[in-house]
């Protein structure tokens, strides 16, 4: 699971370096710590962070972030459609509906303290259970040289064998979003 | 890098978006988190089918995609007529359906 970056640019990125490095510490393991840092961090932002404005735009990094993940698992085509979906067309209609909706926050009531608390201790206890239960799992790795199952040829070719009754549905599936997001943004059904 | 660094990554970004998603009051702020949800689900099946040696993997990823493109426009589009009914989208103001 490395990438396989050309030999000068690696030793280049070694020599300015300013720590030292391990010699069998790989460049992707560097670049795996970096962007999970900057993913959860920024994830962190996005829920404590005040304005929705400032916290769409962390989300928009957060992808970015998981993009960086998907091209680190040589999941390269998945990289390309997260960014362009993600960032591309999903976060561009938050922005809008954040620009066109006031977003005041109503009065803070007196049970709103011990509810964060609650939310806090919960959401804990469930990471808590999901690394525990991770732990808990067989997880060797049947095969570990598959670096070409991420490129368009490989997916395509799945998708559109053995998967291509889900591909026609989901293609109607949107095609009813749009006539339902259509028909619910309408201001009256009469005129 | 092992399976388990990206099992404990996911478990955590998940975990922040359902913290989120009780946390925050706004109703754009939990569909906000519960994308981020989402993601993580994605990117553990993606370091699994990369791991596994699967490609359907990754096809489902797609499809999770597709379905949360389809979930935002909709959402959004029944955000906007709640907001347009009420003039705000406060979920402790939005308690008209609670039992």
């Amino acid at each position: 699971m490395r990438v396989d970056f050309p030999p000068f640019l690696s030793t280049l990125i070694n020599h300015i370096n300013p720590y030292q490095l391990q010699q069998n510490m790989p460049i992707s393991e560097i670049l795996f710590w970096a962007l999970s840092a900057i993913a959860v961090l920024c994830a962190l932002m996005v829920v404590v962070v005040k304005n929705p404005v400032h916290s769409a735009l962390y989300l928009i990094l957060t992808f970015f972030a998981i993009a960086g993940h998907y091209f680190l698992l040589n999941a390269h085509f998945l990289a390309a459609v997260h960014i362009i979906v993600y960032a591309g067309a999903i976060m561009v209609l938050f922005l809008y509906i954040i620009m066109m909706v006031n977003l005041q926050e109503a009065q803070v009531d007196k049970k709103r303290n011990l509810f964060k608390l609650a939310s806090v201790v919960s959401a804990g206890l469930m990471m808590l259970v999901l690394t525990v239960a991770g732990q808990r799992a067989d997880l060797t790795a049947v095969t570990n040289s598959a670096t070409e199952i991420g490129t368009v040829e490989s997916l395509g070719t799945t998708l559109f064998n053995e998967f291509l009754l889900p591909f026609e549905i989901s293609a109607l599936l949107f095609l009813s979003a749009m006539v339902g997001a259509v028909l619910l943004s309408k201001k009256s059904l009469q005129s | 890098m092992s399976i388990n660094y990206y099992l404990f990554l996911s478990a955590a970004l998940f975990s922040i978006g359902a913290f989120g998603v009780m946390f925050r009051r706004n109703a754009i702020m939990k569909f906000m988190c519960i994308e981020l949800m989402l993601n993580a689900v994605n990117l553990l099946m993606v370091a699994f089918s990369t791991v596994w040696g699967q490609a359907q993997a990754q096809v489902f990823v797609f499809f999770i995609m597709a379905v949360a493109a389809a979930e935002v426009a909709v959402g959004l589009a029944i955000l906007m007529m709640i907001f347009r009914n009420i003039q705000s989208t406060d979920t402790s103001i939005l308690s008209k359906m609670k039992w």
